[in-house]
């Protein structure tokens, strides 16, 4: 019998996953041995320790490139950058999910048959600090992202997939408020991303009929070969691309996302905004940079198309949206596919320009989120778009914040959204995607009016006596607010430290 | 010619020439920030400030006299003001001879001026508001004049712009002021449009805005190039400074308080046109044809206000028409070239002088008069005002040109050099020149008699004639004494002073004419007009025009240059303008609204497609994912690729 060959680990490198992957671990353990009323803090403060310890970790392993267990996980610069913002923004929606001040209880329950508003709602509010499972729900799935944009072969991939989404459905069933419409949209959520994981495996297998193996690599070098048949490459290619393309909101298979995004509690809607769509375009980019590379020229119009049907479906829908979240909800859909224009740009710059947008992005739309998670009424965040007329005379503050979020999302210069567009459509056009970026500044166009008109709505209409008030933030929110929109700032106004980070780290190992 | 120049950057005393701007400035915002805080004391702030400048200004100007004649420049370069890409341009400012003499004419006169305007404008509740536009006057001028590239000159000249703008209008409640505000306005956007565009050309062209980098190289450039930038140039100084085809603002601006009237219209600001073409002489010398234009203008202007000035009643519209006209022989000597390039120049500073004081003596009949402007109904106010009399009789006689006083040094120099031009041309400017000296004579006479002569004509009850306080008539006493002796002052020194800005004077042309017939001729000429309109007004006039002559109906209307603007510009603007609306509410507007209708709509039925049920948005993906698929397999097949 042979010995059985173990594969070389380097444990620094997968140090940041580790970390994560322990802390929560722990945090189950926590949740079973202390008692309710300290919990929340423990719970808390182990979660943010744990992404701040990662994120160090991160910074040390900065100029490791190497690929280790037996070629599962790539740590190069894409890998170590996207950890990075994922760990940044991953802290910052923290700060959001952590936040129990604006509301009694918190946002999130766990026992959810409990009606709303009834007694034993009451004394479950003030008794305990609401669901502290999604502490450690939120860092395996952090974890799940991490190694999601470093997996190297298909199978580890479709793992992490699994990770980051199965905690992330049961956080979208947690909220306080609207029950039945969060835990509707878990179980859509659920149900549309195992399909679509079907989907993702199905691809995984069909490649693995093509290139006899399912390392990235392997992947690589079979595509160079034209003997293999192409009829597997294209079919597996076709339905990894979906399973990614859901998890990145691309149209067509968007159709979840405003569903999910308005049922689910806020700032979990948040995280999803920001870091999932960081990690599925981390995975996107590796599979088509990586693996795919040498078929550029087949998928680049397929991709192509479903860029300016995202944006076109984006925009055009945001228009007539009546609710908040559902706006931010196309807006992230149509920026989705701004996003998709600077993968398809297939070079150096369009890797580097991907992931400032991903960045830029995420902190404008945890900001975005945080102050929806702040207008509230007696039943909770009055996320209809009338309630929120003549805000801007009530509390010119968050509304002002609010109107500095929404012209970031509509490109106006000195905000990270023009130098996040301008990069990605700078990188398609130089990639010879012209074409995609002439829809990308129609599209532009369109979704600022929507933008606009909230803004109207804001400091131009009277409030009247439904207008709800803005609860006053606690510590966490007011820090994320900060955060997001002093990042917003700085990204618009000296947006070079930041591209020069994402040059340096756009090189792909393989 | 090829003419290098060289600024030297600022040391010592020199260095801290940008307080000249900032003490205005700070004053002018602490007095309109504070608001209602600063009324009792925010006049004499706004004095202070002046004459602080003022003080400031001559320790700069001693400084620099004691320099080599070859060093009197001072560069100070603050920030880098705009760098985009090619264009640099510096927030740097230029002390240099010509600035020099700018600098005392503004905050001499200005710091007599504000001090007249604290009496004037005693018992007006807006007093603070307009010391600190004052203010800002002052400090936009300055940077003007101090600037040491196109782009500071033109931040000055909008800035001034604005200050005069807001002045004409200061008493905005009356529709005659606020119509003259915005009158004055556009009229000054039209040049100031050609500033611009030349200023843009001078970028295009040479690549920088720079004075010295510009002036060393205007002889790289075509001549067609020069004359374009050279006309816009002018177009820019004819606006500011109320030259023909953009003079009529200037009249109508007589509508502001009459220290802004002095200080802004006829003293400083008018002038910025003169200082423009003078500072880029190494231009307008480059190209004669430029030049003839330069001259043309000065001319026929010049004319035009002697002629229109003879046929008005209202004593600040006299004034303001003597200005244009005045104005007009600056630009006749800054066109000449050469040596008429200082004598321009002191002319605008004894005019800066002799204009100031006379229309502050106009204030000065005005506030002893119940506001009353017609000097129809004037007469023999000698008797009542004996201060006022005696100062404006000496700007009077300075304007004329009765040796020994400042006009006389100024403006006889002009006519000769007009005279001296080289070709047939000396006869026309020349002519135009001295038959411009015996209209100002007859029109400032007729003025001056029948103001402070002649029997008393008032229609207004209990109208007491008084001599104004001591605050309005010790500024009046010393612009008279200004206007005495600054001609003579500076027509000997100035000249030299000058060389480093305009160049030494070269030789002569022959004269047509010789300098004694000359100054014989324009001292013939000035007398018969002051002599005949001293014999027809001696006795008075009647209450209201009476029915006149061709020429003077035609005069009376401004030689119908309004009716020829209103009918070329003004009608058809306003049709265009409705055109326009029509078209974009018909036109642009419908494709806009069809367009965004549509959208809407799209987005309303797509909308229902969000039915909210799993099932039918995993048909939904599956629909996708086929095509998805089949795109893909179609391009290996060959299908689509």
């Amino acid at each position: 019998m042979e010995d059985l060959k173990l594969p070389g680990i380097d444990y620094g490198a997968l140090l940041p996953m580790l970390i994560l992957f322990g802390a929560a671990c722990v945090g189950i353990l926590v949740e079973v041995f202390t008692p309710r009323r300290s919990r929340n803090v423990i719970q808390l403060s182990l979660a943010l320790l744990a992404v701040v310890a990662s994120f160090v970790a991160v910074i040390f392993q900065h100029d490791t490139r190497t690929i280790t267990i037996g070629g599962a996980v790539a740590i190069d610069g894409p890998t170590l950058f996207l950890q990075g913002s994922l760990l940044a923004l991953g802290l910052v929606s923290l700060l959001l999910i952590g936040e129990r001040q604006i509301e009694r209880g918190g946002p999130f329950v766990s026992q959810a048959a409990i009606t709303v508003g009834s007694q034993k709602d009451l004394r479950q509010a003030g008794d305990q600090p609401g669901a502290t499972e999604v502490y450690p729900l939120t860092v395996f799935s952090l974890g799940g992202m991490l190694l999601f944009v470093a997996a190297n072969d298909l199978l580890t991939m479709f793992i992490a997939l699994e990770v980051l989404s199965l905690p992330l459905y049961l956080m979208c069933a947690l909220a306080r408020r609207r029950r039945l419409l969060s835990q509707e949209a878990a179980l859509k959520y659920f149900l549309l991303g195992s399909y679509a994981s079907a989907f993702f495996l199905f691809g995984v297998a069909l490649i693995y009929g093509f290139a006899g193996g399912i390392a990235l690599s392997q992947v690589h070098e079979a595509v160079a070969n034209p003997e293999r048949s192409q009829v597997l490459l294209y079919g597996g290619l076709a339905l990894i691309a979906i399973g990614l393309l859901f998890k990145a909101a691309l149209a067509p298979f968007h159709v979840w996302t405003p569903d999910v995004y308005q049922g689910a509690p806020t700032p979990v809607t948040a995280l999803m905004a920001a870091c999932t769509k960081v990690a599925a375009f981390g995975a996107l980019l590796r599979i088509l940079y990586v693996a795919f590379d040498g078929v550029r020229w087949d998928f680049q119009p397929v991709l192509g198309t479903i860029a300016v049907l995202t944006m076109l479906v984006g925009a055009v829908l945001a228009i007539t949206q009546t609710d908040m979240k559902r706006l931010l909800a196309y807006s992230s859909i149509a920026n989705a596919g701004y996003v998709l224009v600077g993968v398809l740009a297939l070079n150096e710059e369009g890797l580097s320009s991907t992931m400032f947008y991903l960045v830029a992005y995420g902190f404008s739309v945890l900001a975005a989120f945080g102050i929806v998670t702040l207008v509230r009424d007696a039943d909770g965040e009055a996320t209809h778009l009338a309630r929120w007329a003549g805000l801007g005379r009530k509390s010119p503050l968050v509304a002002g914040a609010f109107t500095f979020i929404l012209l970031a999302f509509a490109g106006i210069p000195l905000t990270s959204g023009f130098t996040a567009k301008f990069a990605v459509f700078g990188a398609a056009v130089e990639g010879g995607q012209t074409w995609l970026v002439v829809f990308g500044v129609i599209t532009s166009m369109l979704l600022a009016f929507p933008y606009l008109r909230v803004v109207v709505l804001l400091w131009l209409s009277e409030p009247s006596e439904t207008t709800p008030t803005v609860s006053i933030p606690g510590f966490l929110t007011s820090a994320a607010l900060v955060i997001g929109v002093v990042a917003t700032i700085a990204l618009g106004v000296v947006p070079a430290p930041l591209i020069d980070l994402t040059r340096d780290a756009a090189q792909f190992v393989r | 010619m090829e003419q290098t120049v060289e600024f030297a950057p600022a040391s010592g005393v020199l260095s801290g020439i940008w307080l000249l701007v900032a003490i205005p400035l700070a004053s002018a915002a602490i007095l309109l920030l504070l608001g209602k805080r600063a009324d009792k004391w925010g006049h004499w702030l706004g004095v202070l400030a002046v004459a602080a400048t003022f003080v400031l200004g001559l320790i700069f100007f001693l400084d620099l006299r004691g320099l080599d004649a070859e060093a009197r420049s001072a560069q100070v370069s603050l920030w880098d003001f705009i760098a985009v890409g090619n264009l640099h341009v510096d927030f740097g400012l230029l002390f240099d001879p010509l600035a020099g003499v700018f600098v005392l004419l503004i905050t001499g006169v200005g710091s007599l001026i504000h001090l007249y305007a604290v009496g004037y404008m005693e018992h007006d509740p807006g007093r603070r508001k307009f010391f600190g536009y004052f203010n800002l006057f002052v400090a936009a001028m300055l940077l003007l004049v101090l600037g040491n590239n196109y782009v500071m000159l033109y931040f000055g000249w909008e800035g001034v712009g604005l200050a005069s703008y807001l002045l004409i209008s200061f008493w905005y409640t009356r529709p005659s002021a606020a119509t003259a505000g915005k009158k004055a306005f556009l009229m000054n956007r039209v040049g100031d449009a050609g500033l611009a565009i030349g200023i843009f050309v001078m970028f295009a062209t040479l690549g920088t805005t720079q004075y010295d980098e510009v002036f060393g190289n205007v002889s790289a450039l075509s001549s067609t190039t020069v004359l374009i930038l050279g006309l816009l140039l002018l177009l820019g100084a004819a606006g500011k400074s109320g030259q023909f085809p953009l003079h009529a603002w200037l009249p109508d601006a007589m509508e502001g308080p009459t220290p802004v009237s002095a200080l802004i219209h006829a003293a400083t600001m008018v002038t910025a046109g003169v200082y423009l073409i003078a500072r880029s002489n190494a231009i307008f010398t480059a190209n004669t044809v430029l030049q003839t234009v330069v001259v043309s203008v000065g001319a026929l202007t010049l004319l035009m206000g002697c002629i229109i000035g003879a046929a008005k009643d209202d004593i600040k519209r006299v004034l303001a028409w003597s200005t244009v006209s005045q104005i007009g022989y600056m630009f006749l000597g800054v066109g000449l070239g050469g040596g008429a390039y200082a004598l321009a120049i002191i002319h605008l500073l004894a005019h800066g002088f002799f204009k100031a004081n006379m229309f502050l003596g106009a204030g000065s009949v005005m506030h002893g008069m119940h506001d009353q402007v017609d000097i129809r109904r004037f007469g023999g106010l000698r008797k009542y005002m004996k201060w006022t009399w005696l100062t404006f009789m000496m700007g009077w006689l300075a304007i004329i040109g009765i040796p020994p006083l400042s006009g006389y040094f100024s403006k006889e120099p002009i006519i000769a050099a007009a005279f001296e031009r080289g070709d047939w041309t000396s006869w026309l400017y020349g002519m135009a020149a001295l038959l411009g000296a015996g209209l100002t004579a007859f029109y400032m006479t007729r003025l001056f008699v029948l103001t402070f002569h002649g029997p008393e004509r008032y229609t207004e009850d209990n109208q007491h004639p008084h001599e104004s306080p001591f605050i309005m008539t010790v500024p009046l006493m010393l612009l008279a004494l200004g206007s005495i002796g600054a001609g003579w002052l500076m027509s000997t020194s100035v000249p030299d002073w000058l060389e480093p800005v305009f160049g030494a004077e070269e030789g002569h042309h022959e004269a047509v004419l010789s300098h004694t017939l000359i100054t014989i001729l324009s001292l013939v000429v000035t007398v018969l007009g002051a002599g005949l309109a001293w014999a027809m007004f001696r006795r008075g006039t009647a209450l209201a025009p009476q029915p006149a002559g061709v020429v003077v109906t035609a005069a009376r209307r401004n030689l119908y240059t309004d009716a020829i603007n209103e009918a070329v510009f003004e009608r058809p603007g306003i049709y265009l303008t409705r055109a326009l609306v029509f078209l974009d509410n018909k036109g642009i507007d419908g494709l806009v609204n069809g367009i965004a209708a549509g959208i809407g709509g799209t987005s309303g039925r797509l909308r229902r497609l969000q039915t909210g049920f799993v099932r039918s948005y995993a048909l939904s993906m599956l629909t996708g994912a086929v095509l998805v698929v089949g795109a893909f397999l179609a391009i290996q097949l060959g299908w689509l690729a």
